[in-house]
């Protein structure tokens, strides 16, 4: 029998990948990647809740995720495409105009 | 008139008002080509939502949102920070080369999502407001494009903020299948019913909503960005989110924690007291090591969130009501304190080294008095508005019982006198180095005079702006 909690588990390791491919990767896009990762394993969770209580709050809620991670990934990479017009790279180790 | 206008759209009409008014920003930008006039429609367009706020009441759209006196208290916090920031931002975007009709759009979009958060009564409006706030000053951030510390503000900015925006939802969605419901009251209600307060699952989301909103409001150790992008960005935006989206913070943890997860405030206040403690040490010692000005009062707003948040810990209504009124108070010193910065921004000039401050008082007497005013006041010297917010702040902290907290704010205040007296020491007891000149912009010099006012008579008359603090939380949480 699958329960709610193997979904749960499931959603929950993707969210730490997520976690831990922001923190260690140096490169923008695969942060941005993994920042997708994170918001799709919340995606799953709120699924996974949602069929199980039998309730339509979230499935709507992750409309509403997909819709603002769109938003969010083409406002990133704009800012992205900015950035690099700049400064010609896109590893954060070599953005450090500003620090202190 | 259909039964639905007048029950459902009347209690978002602010909200929408102001969305019409940037899509309009937004149009008018193809065919208006004196940039002054879109300042102008915003102004007027925030000026019309605030007279809107006295039509709203009540809850819309099944419960999700809600018009009560904390939302409208804290949406008069944010219209007060766009129509300063508009008024600053036109002579200063054409200095930068940057004044395109966009900027005004996003910033009344910015204002629309923190109406929205203020607003939220379910955690699905709270997430959606937070994104059209973050996405829309994550852009404003990055203004000045053919600027590398502008774009690489905008980016930091954006990074973080995302990552944080994944946190708010992993603890939406836990506690979502904790309680099969995500209405603010409905939350707090399953949990009462149910006496879940040590559940580990709604610890966890406890803890996921103190880092999400600590990222919001800059709080040590989730201020990392707060630094880089207050340096990096416009002056005039800088100004903006240190008020607006800090504000919209606080809005929503009063909401969220005080309100959803109140049954868990013992959970929730040890965090934040942490955090309150870190903030205000962190902020305050590292801005004394700060050259640049907008760096430290990056470092400054940093302390100050750790100075707001003894009123979410106090957990009273004395406490929130005091928490509100010194955001308010804050909303004027700190952008008095910008407009400074600003309108030294020259064709020539950049003026955000603190050694540009010196001999200030001997070239621009009344501005060198003006920013004295913004000091004293963030510092917290009476008779100016900071002290009154600090002190009705620490008066509820120690009501809560929280004595030796309010000890260790006292005393870093102490320290934050330090830099900010550093400033007026540099302006009154210094020879002028360079010739400074003041942009000239009416907008600007109005902001200024408005701000100045505003520290002084709230300063000298406090009792209104509290009454009014305390009579907008009557019916909050119910």
């Amino acid at each position: 029998m699958v329960t709610v909690n193997w979904f749960i588990w499931l959603s929950l390791t993707l969210f730490m990948i997520g976690v831990f491919g922001f923190l260690t990767r140096r490169s923008i896009i695969m942060m941005f990647l993994s920042i997708e990762v994170m918001l799709n394993a919340v995606n799953l969770s709120l699924v996974s809740f949602s069929y199980f209580l039998n309730d339509l709050r979230g499935h709507i809620l992750v409309f509403f995720i997909v819709a603002v991670a769109a938003a969010e990934a083409a406002i990133g990479l704009a800012i992205l495409i900015a950035l690099f017009r700049n400064r010609q790279t896109a590893q954060v180790d070599q953005i450090t105009e500003m620090k202190g | 008139m259909p039964e639905i206008f007048r029950t459902q759209l009347m209690v978002v009409l602010p909200e929408t008002l102001l969305a019409v008014f940037a899509m309009a920003v937004v149009l008018l930008d193809l065919v208006i080509r004196k940039k002054s006039v879109l300042a102008g429609i915003s102004i007027a367009g925030a000026a019309a939502v605030f007279y809107s706020l006295f039509y709203t009441q009540g809850f819309a759209f099944n419960h999700m949102f809600v018009a009560d006196g904390y939302g409208i208290f804290f949406k008069f916090i944010f219209l007060v920070s766009l129509v300063l920031a508009v008024l600053l931002s036109n002579k200063y975007l054409s200095v930068e080369g940057v004044n395109h009709g966009e900027y005004y759009g996003l910033m009344l979009f910015a204002t629309v999502g923190m109406m929205v958060m203020a607003s939220a009564s379910d955690l699905i409006t709270v997430y959606l407001g937070l994104e059209l706030m973050s996405l829309s000053v994550y852009v404003l951030a990055g203004f000045i494009r053919h600027s590398a510390r502008s774009s690489e503000a905008a980016l930091k900015y954006f990074m973080l903020g995302a990552f944080a925006s994944a946190f708010l939802l992993l603890g939406i969605s836990l506690t979502y299948g904790l309680t099969g419901t995500t209405s603010i009251g409905g939350v707090a209600s399953y949990l009462q019913l149910h006496g879940l307060a040590k559940n580990p699952v709604l610890i966890l989301a406890t803890i996921l909503y103190v880092v999400a909103f600590g990222f919001k409001i800059a709080a040590v150790p989730f201020h990392m960005w707060a630094p880089d992008v207050y340096e990096g960005a416009p002056t005039p935006i800088t100004a903006f989110m240190s008020v607006g989206p800090k504000a919209a913070g606080f809005a929503v943890i009063g909401r969220v924690l005080l309100v959803a997860l109140g049954s868990m405030s013992f959970e929730w206040s040890t965090l934040l007291i942490v955090l309150s403690i870190l903030s205000m040490a962190a902020g305050n010692i590292l801005a004394i090591a700060q050259t640049n000005i907008k760096r430290m009062l990056a470092y400054s707003s940093i302390a100050h969130a750790g100075y707001a948040l003894l009123g979410v810990i106090a957990f009273s209504p004395e406490g929130l009501a005091s928490m509100m009124n010194y955001l308010l108070i804050y909303a004027f010193m700190n952008i008095g304190a910008f407009t400074v910065v600003t309108i030294l921004r020259t064709e020539g000039m950049k003026a955000e080294e603190l050694s540009d401050y010196e001999g200030l008082s001997k070239t621009h007497p009344l501005l060198a008095a003006l920013m004295l005013i913004f000091m004293f006041s963030l510092t917290g010297i009476p008779p100016t508005a900071g002290f009154i917010g600090k002190f009705y702040l620490f008066t509820a902290a120690i009501k809560a019982g929280y004595t030796w907290l309010t000890v260790v704010a006292v005393l870093m205040s102490a320290i934050s006198a330090y830099f900010y007296l550093r400033v007026v020491m540099y302006m009154y007891m210094k020879e002028p180095a360079k010739q400074l000149e003041m942009a000239k912009s009416y907008g600007a010099r109005f902001a200024l005079l408005l701000t100045g006012l505003a520290v002084l008579v709230i300063g000298i008359l406090p009792a209104g702006l509290i009454d009014m603090a305390r009579a907008a939380i009557i019916d909050f949480g119910s």
